[in-house]
């Protein structure tokens, strides 16, 4: 036999949400390449989320939290100390105005970009009946659209909620790590079109590296809240082929504290449901046994 | 689903409890942070009346091959017979809704591309190919009179892969990040089986004669009273995961669920002689199991589109292994 080549590395997405300025130019180019149906204009009065949550039409999708938390340490830089220049409203009759007195940093404005996790135990896979769902070379899980006949076990299995129905096609569908472009050598469509490199795409063990240079920089900045999430390859996923760094708790932002890939406890299930079955067959027994 | 507005992140989270009727908690509500108070996992897509139909009809087709398979080696050849019918006839429609929840029906027979035991739903559409022409043929035989011989081969090879019809269906909800299936996935076989057998029990007062009937009688019996104590045992363990069990369409369908098949055991002991009493209370039981499968639906579905029964297990897991959450270093 000849000898097998290792293939390419594992790759994925780190998103460091504590530079993402929410302009969800990653949903508009993710929509936009993966030829992505619209699926609504709503104004859903969640800050300037209108986007609501990841599905089957929307594989980029960015939160916007509004927060009464200070920020760990603000430096403007600028002085607002000489003399204001003429404004349509003087500013003593203006109701507020950028020198108004107040609690300085009780607000702060979390931005992430969530996406499918891609993750090492992923649970839309193993409990995918059809084989539509496989993972690629890259480690990443993909949908084969043409093969998946749209049982929908992949949905409810998801511990993040990511993988849904497109209704009017009655397939899954979720995000592909764009697996058509990295085959090529590209960046993924989110990755490539995000302004201020929150969205970081590349070998996941140098992602991993970065990340945590990162998360040392913010702690030693002060910014305590900082953390990483889905970077921990002994969580209940295993660890995550798309992984953050959060300015809060996972829940804030929509994400599972400690999730888990249900088929973690498929032995036990299997074990359970066999000893039922064989209890059944038991009670049949003994049901038609004749008094003597 | 109504969209809250007022849901500012890091304050309150869960839908607030709507007033009424249902049990009143003892604990006031824990508060666990949210997004906008939406859900983190998917609430299944699966159609209530396909696949908690088909939760119901195929562990009553599984359970009654069981029955049927003893009572045609222990010669009760009515007895037999409605049970070999009820499965035969209960896996065509478990068949027919399968494939109607199909996103694309068409492309039903992928579901025999490969054979994976880490999916419970490839595991029970290979049993389910296996099963559904055993079954057939077992009741063609006894309706017909023809094939003697492969007929009692196929009661007996339907009464083995029917329990396994009654209880994968249990690991396959429970394999799945709805917390009030997942939570119960201990619990859910045995509550399934008992179920299921209670179910044939209770068709088998329906159909035989009292003369033949007392194989039904003791199935319903174990059956019932299996299907309760696991029941119980479940929500026990399930703790505050337990609500939608309690509350809404699940709360009612499951209580009367319990007093259904209270009611039809007591009758179906009770009234032992009489075979209308037994007719009646085989119904009860029949109409108890499709109760508690449309009730544990849609106590799973309501698990999951409320945030609060996702996370807050989740952050309690966490608290518990290291006070200070997830990552902070």
């Amino acid at each position: 036999m000849s000898q097998v080549s290792p293939g390419p590395p594992r790759m994925g997405f780190f998103t460091d949400t504590s530079v993402c300025i929410g302009c969800k130019a990653c949903e508009v180019a993710c929509k936009e390449w993966n030829a992505i149906p619209e699926d609504g204009l709503n104004l859903t009065g969640m800050s300037l989320d209108n986007t609501e949550k990841l599905d089957a039409n929307t594989w980029r999708h960015v939160a916007f939290i509004e927060q009464r938390k200070p920020l760990a340490f603000q430096e403007p830089g600028v002085r607002h100390t000489g003399p204001v220049p003429d404004l349509a409203t003087p500013p003593a009759e203006a109701p507020m105005t950028p020198m108004t007195p107040g609690e300085p940093g009780d607000l702060r404005w979390l931005m992430a970009s969530d996406v499918c996790k891609h993750c090492t135990h992923a649970a839309c896979l193993d409990v995918c009946p059809t084989g539509a769902l496989f993972r690629t070379e890259f480690d990443t899980v993909v949908v084969q659209a043409d093969v998946c006949n749209g049982c929908g076990y992949c949905i409810p299995a998801c511990p993040y909620g990511v993988i849904d129905q497109r209704k009017e096609d009655g397939r899954a569908w979720k995000c592909t790590m764009c697996y058509d472009r990295i085959g090529d050598g590209l960046q993924p469509a989110c990755a490539k079109a995000c302004p201020t490199e929150s969205i970081q795409y590349g070998p996941l063990d140098e992602l991993r590296e970065r990340a945590s240079e990162r998360l040392d920089t913010m702690h030693a900045a002060g910014v305590t809240d900082a953390r990483l999430y889905g970077d921990d390859p002994n969580d209940g996923v295993g660890g995550t082929g798309a992984f953050f760094l959060l300015l809060d708790e996972p829940e804030v932002y929509g994400l599972p504290p400690d999730p888990v890939a249900t088929t973690r406890d498929l032995p036990a299930m299997w074990r359970h449901a066999a000893l039922a079955a064989a209890g059944l067959v038991g009670a049949g027994v003994i049901a038609c046994l004749r008094s003597s | 689903m109504g969209r809250p507005r007022d849901a500012l992140t890091g304050v309150a989270a869960g839908r607030r409890r709507r007033r009424g009727r249902g049990e009143q908690p003892v604990v006031p509500d824990a508060q666990f942070t949210s997004y906008y108070g939406r859900p983190v996992v998917k609430r299944p897509v699966w159609r209530t009346l396909d696949i908690a139909g088909y939760l119901f009809v195929g562990g009553l087709a599984g359970s009654s091959s069981v029955l049927a398979a003893g009572a045609h080696f222990t010669d009760r050849p009515t007895l037999a017979r409605a049970g070999k019918i009820t499965a035969a006839g209960g896996v065509v429609v478990a068949a027919v809704l399968l494939v109607h929840d199909l996103g694309r029906p068409e492309r039903f027979v992928n579901m025999l591309r490969v054979f994976k035991p880490t999916s419970p739903m490839s595991v029970g559409s290979w049993l389910l190919s296996g099963y559904g022409p055993a079954a057939g043929l077992a009741a063609v035989s006894a309706v017909t009179g023809r094939l003697p011989r492969l007929g009692t081969l196929a009661t007996v090879g339907a009464g083995l892969i029917g329990p396994t019809i009654t209880t994968y269906t249990a690991a396959l909800i429970s394999d799945t990040a709805v917390p009030a299936w997942h939570g119960g996935h201990r619990e859910m076989p045995y509550v399934f089986a008992g179920s299921g057998a209670s179910a044939a029990g209770g068709l088998g007062l329906l159909a035989a004669p009292v003369w033949e009937n007392t194989p039904a009688r003791r199935m319903a019996l174990m059956g019932g009273i299996v299907e309760l104590a696991a029941y119980r045992l479940m929500e026990h363990r399930l703790g505050m995961v337990a609500e939608p069990y309690r509350t809404g369409t699940a709360g009612w369908l499951v209580r009367a669920s319990e007093a259904l098949t209270v009611a039809g055991l007591a009758g179906a002991v009770l009234g032992r002689r009489n075979r209308l009493v037994c007719a009646v209370s085989g119904g009860a039981l029949v109409s108890a199991s499709a109760f508690m499968r449309f009730g544990i639906f849609k106590a799973g579905v309501a698990s999951a589109e409320d945030p609060k029964y996702t996370v807050g297990p989740q952050r309690e897991r966490l608290n518990a292994r290291d006070g200070s959450g997830i990552g902070r270093v």
